[in-house]
């Protein structure tokens, strides 16, 4: 071997599996995320997940801002849905400070979360059917992503990082616009929700191709703390909308889709049923808000006026509303001291806001508790043994979002 | 029979006696600490009594608190009984200078990760984790970086040329 030019590395001859990385920049990870994977001709030996990518340490900056400028890191949680982190943040907040919400405002929070939902399902459904070699569906379905987030703009003016409503409720009411926009989507998404449905559910490829692949049993799943529709999919009936209902959720009737083994192609149905529910939800949401009539029909805020910004016409003319106006802006409100942990039903499973006050005007320390971290590391064992091509799938399908998973 | 935090509490009282304490309740969940030495029998016990079954790991990590002298990390678990759909948190102080704690790993898959990253951010050493390595942060930094007394840049700081970030 003395005239051989290459140098190879030790021990690279006789190894008999080849090394591949997975990401951080590939298409198929969908996301700043690594996979080191071992294979053996096209089966996976092993994997070791790197994660951190953008990391961007927001319990860290959560720790010198104001309550109120911390809504702003949890769009960036989980991107796909931001409203649902923005309300999310929200009733934490308003669980430690006390703040009683009317029905109105519940309700309208409950359309934006539910829409939030849609869109968060909505991606990662159909993008299980592009790693599947599918692109129809996902084209397909994102004018009604966009309708959504046209709905979003009319809300709160922005479309993928909400920095929707404030403690209490939201910065406006919603404009006859967005009235308009919610029902234009409840009239025509049913029909566009079923044509995607039944471009997959019973394609013979696509059950093929999903069918037994990256499953886990309900026990396993639990162990991992699995939460969301990857938990249901296993056959788990838990869902915070139902366990501890927040935001009114208890006023509605809808079901739990359950799956039974866990893989692909439960977690695929699970999300789609979800999304008719959600549809449901929002209908009946919709028509609970529209009963309001009068003055109850103008109630976008909680009564709160220590944390809520006064009207902008009374700071120049009420001495009162002007002290609120600056204290609140400048970060000056003291928050009681407490500590809370506050979940909700997120996109991908239990987001959670663990919070803890010391009486200052920040908080002592905030925590994450984000779905898609909690489950990643259950990755090596879904896929071991499995082809790569279905590696990928399992990775799509588990709904991983890279914001949520590094914070 | 519905789980209370009564009965929670006298259950936990009953097997470790003086051992467990600062019961509280904020906001509707029971709160209670332990020494860091039976953290594992504490969350065993829970774990396995038939009448408690906290068998969900919802979160874990830690808090840093410098005023304490002995006791400046805090490992939060926010444990859950799915059936009976009651939560707890269970504490567990250690101080900054031997921040050793038995693992979880043992018990609750999810903990990894969980611990991997209280490790990251706090230092917590937890003993006998499978993989006790950095997960968030650059494998070659050399503080942890969520304890206190690293704070975030002061925003009037003016020894920075950098005209386009607005400073200077």
């Amino acid at each position: 071997m003395k005239d051989q030019h290459i140098k190879l590395p030790q021990g690279s001859i006789e190894k008999t599996t080849t090394t591949l990385n997975l990401g951080p920049t590939h298409p198929a990870t969908h996301g700043v995320m690594q996979n080191i994977l071992e294979l053996d001709g096209e089966r996976v030996v092993s994997t070791e997940q790197t994660i951190g990518y953008i990391h961007r340490a927001f319990e860290k900056l959560a720790e010198r801002r104001p309550l109120y400028q911390i809504t702003t890191l949890t769009d960036r949680l989980n991107y796909c849905s931001s409203p649902i982190n923005n309300m999310g943040w929200h009733l934490t907040c308003e669980k430690l400070l006390g703040v009683q919400t009317p029905k109105r405002v519940d309700y309208l929070r409950v359309i934006i979360m539910e829409l939030a939902r849609i869109s968060d399902h909505l991606i990662c459904n159909s993008i299980v059917g592009v790693d599947a070699g599918a692109y129809t569906g996902f084209l397909y379905v994102m004018q009604y992503r966009e309708l959504i987030y046209e709905i979003y703009e009319e809300v709160c003016g922005a479309r993928l990082t909400t920095n929707m409503g404030r403690i209490g409720g939201f910065e406006r009411n919603f404009s006859n616009t967005a009235f308009e926009k919610i029902e234009k989507f409840l009239k025509e998404y049913p029909e566009v929700l079923k044509e995607f449905e039944d471009l997959f559910i019973r394609n013979r490829i696509f059950m093929d191709r999903t069918q037994g692949t990256g499953g886990i049993s309900a026990e396993r799943a639990l162990n991992y703390g699995f939460t969301g529709p990857n938990l249901r999919a296993a056959g788990v009936d838990y869902d915070l909308r139902v366990h501890q209902p927040y935001s009114s959720y208890e006023d509605f009737q809808f079901n739990i889709p359950v799956g039974n083994t866990g893989d692909n192609y439960d977690r695929w149905l699970v999300r789609q049923r979800e999304m008719w529910e959600s549809l449901s939800i929002i209908e009946q949401a919709y028509r609970k808000v529209q009963d309001f009539k009068g003055k109850d029909a103008e109630v976008y805020h909680a009564d709160a006026p220590a944390y809520y910004l006064p009207e902008k016409a009374d700071v120049y003319t009420k001495m009162e509303a002007l002290i609120y106006h600056f204290k609140i802006v400048m970060g000056e409100t003291e928050i009681p001291k407490g500590e809370v942990y506050q979940a909700v039903e997120g996109g991908n499973g239990e987001l959670g806001f663990y919070l803890i006050s010391d009486g200052g005007r920040t908080p002592y320390r905030l925590h994450f508790r984000r779905p898609c971290f909690v489950y990643y590391q259950a990755y090596e064992e879904l896929i071991k043994g499995s082809m790569l091509s279905d590696a990928i799938m399992t990775m799509s399908s588990l709904n991983l979002i890279a914001g949520e998973l590094d914070a | 029979m519905t789980l209370t935090n009564e009965y929670i509490q006298a259950q936990l009282q009953e097997k470790f006696g003086e051992q467990v304490g600062s019961f509280e309740t904020p906001y509707g969940m029971l709160t209670f600490e332990a020494p860091k030495d039976i953290n594992l029998k504490v969350l065993n016990f829970l774990y396995d009594e038939p009448t408690l079954q906290f068998r969900f790991l919802t979160d874990l990590t830690a808090v840093h608190y410098p005023d304490q002298p002995g006791r400046e990390l805090a490992v939060v678990y926010h444990l859950h009984n799915l059936s009976a759909n009651v939560r707890i948190r269970f504490k567990v102080f250690t101080n900054i200078q031997t921040p050793d704690v038995y693992t979880a790993t043992g018990l609750f898959a999810a903990a990894n990760w969980m611990e991997r990253e209280t490790y990251d951010f706090f230092g917590v050493n937890f003993v006998g984790h499978p993989n006790l390595k950095r997960i968030l942060n650059v494998d070659e930094m050399d503080y942890f970086p969520l304890r206190k007394e690293y704070p975030l840049e002061d925003q009037t700081r003016i020894d920075k040329d950098d005209a386009m970030f607005g400073r200077g």
